[in-house]
């Protein structure tokens, strides 16, 4: 399989409460696996999943937040989300976890994965993929 | 054109897994290739061999199951979202120590890697879900 598609999963949905969110994250670590250009989109509730300090021990279902932190190892390192989404919430970027991947073209230097785009933005993301798969 | 299908609701409470099996119908005779469907999150309840709705009802699970055979569909159902509603096939069963399979003929388990080789060879993928 050398053909390289452009991926694009999107995460419309809370973390929590269904299970949309942990099975996207199932897809996407599993698809990390082929090699393919990979992005992520996280707008509505979908931008609840990157939040910080997430504790679910009182309702009695995993926390998988902190895998979000380990997708730089897979290189999954494009992370959008939406800003409309995150101001409707009441939310900024400071609420959002640090997610980081070492970058191989530049020296392994640290660099951000969370990239806040526009509405509009987040369209032209979505116009130019190949394949987008929604949850 | 080659057509990739996932269908990500339950049958049923939702349209996902009926709409899909009508597109992919109209689709075939259109001429186009639909080489395999896949079931993801609560589609996968669509591959129980023991759903039994009234006789005067759609029967979902043999809709798929006809539609596969005729034109030689590859029908799978995602091992892990599987695993966690009660889907199993025989080996899956004996691996796990159940004492019961459901997974309807024509369709098969696998993992999600299917999901995205499908993505990677055809041409548009439709998903068909909330």
């Amino acid at each position: 399989m050398s053909e390289v598609k452009k991926f694009l999963y999107v995460n419309r949905k809370a973390p929590y409460g269904t299970i949309y969110a942990l099975e996207s994250l199932e897809v996407v670590l599993i698809g990390a696996a082929f090699d393919q250009d990979v992005s992520l989109a996280f707008l509505d509730d979908g931008v609840f999943q990157l939040t910080k300090n997430q504790n679910t021990e009182t309702i009695g279902v995993k926390n998988f937040s902190p895998t979000f932190r380990a997708l730089g190892d897979y290189d999954v390192t494009k992370l959008y989300v939406e800003q409309e989404s995150l101001a409707e919430r009441g939310l900024s970027e400071n609420d959002l976890q640090e997610i980081t991947y070492e970058d191989e073209d530049d020296d392994w230097e640290e660099k951000a994965s969370i990239r806040i785009v526009s509405r509009a933005e987040m369209a032209d993301i979505m116009a130019d993929q190949d394949v987008v798969l929604s949850f | 054109m080659k057509i990739g299908v996932v269908v990500s609701e339950g049958p049923y409470t939702h349209q996902a897994a009926d709409t899909a099996y009508h597109f992919v119908k109209s689709a075939l005779a259109k001429g186009h290739e639909v080489p395999r469907v896949f079931f993801y999150h609560d589609g996968v309840n669509v591959s129980t061999r023991l759903s039994v709705p009234p006789q005067d009802e759609r029967h979902i699970q043999k809709n798929w199951t006809a539609l596969a055979g005729e034109h030689g569909i590859d029908l799978v159902v995602c091992i892990a979202a599987a695993q966690r509603r009660g889907l199993l096939d025989q080996n899956e069963a004996e691996r796990q120590g159940k004492d019961a399979n459901n997974i309807a003929e024509g369709f098969r388990i696998s993992g999600l890697g299917q999901l995205i080789e499908m993505g990677i060879q055809t041409d548009r993928l439709v998903t068909f879900g909330d």
